[in-house]
């Protein structure tokens, strides 16, 4: 199995996946330069954190131009596993791969802390290491996270278990509290209908090593990992 | 001539930056308010090889492939 972590002007978690791809899952994995359009040699990609394009007119909104954006297209329609952290969901919304789209937070500050995620589903690439239900820590760092989208989508996410993560109290209960941005129905994650393409606002890069006080975010690349050793 | 777009949050999307807004003004003194949205303004330099009806049409294709979302934002054209 490779891996691919795409590398746009502004991207600055593109080392934290890279690290976490090679030392905690240990699999092969590449950096992909926005221009490059051949993703052949990989079966899963890596939308990383950042400020891609200074967030310009919108986050996310103008990397969704870039040339290797036509070859994601194409490698999510063949099935290929998509990850979007923070920037990467922002431009995976921007780029019509998830619905909805991805507003300033609620109280405008940039919130830099520490969550509780609810797991939502199992039934994921990116989740079916994990238990139903489990509480993760993970860190978001974001001015731009408050998931907006109409009523008939969010009734579509949840006929569909396509909610993967809410924002929830240390209980697991998606509260109005707990809710850091405002994000609708608590949501700081969502796939695609096929279920290869996940966005969230949440870094589990971030948490992956104890020392950086929360390793709660390896379940996640490891689950991808655990996918692609099955397809094997 | 030149392409104006104007790009506004569609009604009932939330806008926080408005509100604050809102209430900065009113911290100011400003009384009457109802309510402040915030959008954004693009101004199009033409060159003028393209007819008013196309830069219009090539103006709107912009707003709404590029400078609008259109889950969250409306936009308006005008050609001057």
């Amino acid at each position: 199995m490779k891996f691919g972590v795409i590398v746009f002007p502004g991207s600055n978690c593109d080392h934290d996946a890279y690290h976490v791809i090679s030392k905690h899952v240990g699999q092969p994995v590449d950096f992909i330069w926005h221009r490059d359009t051949d993703l052949n040699a990989y079966d899963a990609l890596i939308i990383p954190g950042g400020f891609s394009y200074g967030d310009y007119l919108r986050a996310g909104a103008l990397a969704r131009f870039s040339p290797v954006m036509n070859s994601v297209r194409d490698f999510a329609a063949r099935g290929g596993f998509v990850l979007g952290i923070c920037n990467g969901f922002q431009i995976l919304c921007e780029a019509g791969l998830l619905p909805g789209a991805l507003m300033r937070n609620r109280d405008l500050h940039f919130i830099c802390d520490h969550v509780n995620v609810h797991v939502e589903t199992t039934e994921t690439p990116f989740t079916n290491q994990l238990k139903g239900g489990t509480v993760l820590r993970i860190p978001i760092a974001h001015a731009e996270g408050n998931y907006v989208c109409d009523d008939a989508t969010l009734e579509e996410l949840r006929r569909e278990d396509r909610i993967v993560l809410r924002y929830c109290d240390e209980r697991g209960e998606a509260t109005e509290a707990a809710n850091p941005n405002g994000s609708r129905d608590n949501i700081a994650g969502i796939c695609n209908r096929e279920r290869n393409v996940l966005g969230l606002m949440p870094h589990p890069e971030r948490a992956c090593e104890d020392l950086l006080g929360s390793s709660d975010g390896r379940d996640i690349f490891r689950s991808l990992a655990a996918t692609l050793a099955a397809m094997e | 001539m030149k392409a104006k777009v104007y790009v506004t949050l569609k009604q009932g999307v939330l806008d926080p930056q408005g509100k604050a807004i809102q209430h900065s003004v009113e911290l100011l003194g400003y009384g009457g308010i109802a309510d402040v949205r915030q959008g954004k303004y693009f101004e199009i330099a033409l060159d003028g090889t393209l007819a008013e009806t196309e830069a219009r049409e090539a103006a709107n294709r912009m707003a709404r492939e590029v400078l609008s979302n259109p889950i969250i934002e409306d936009y308006r054209v005008e050609i001057e």
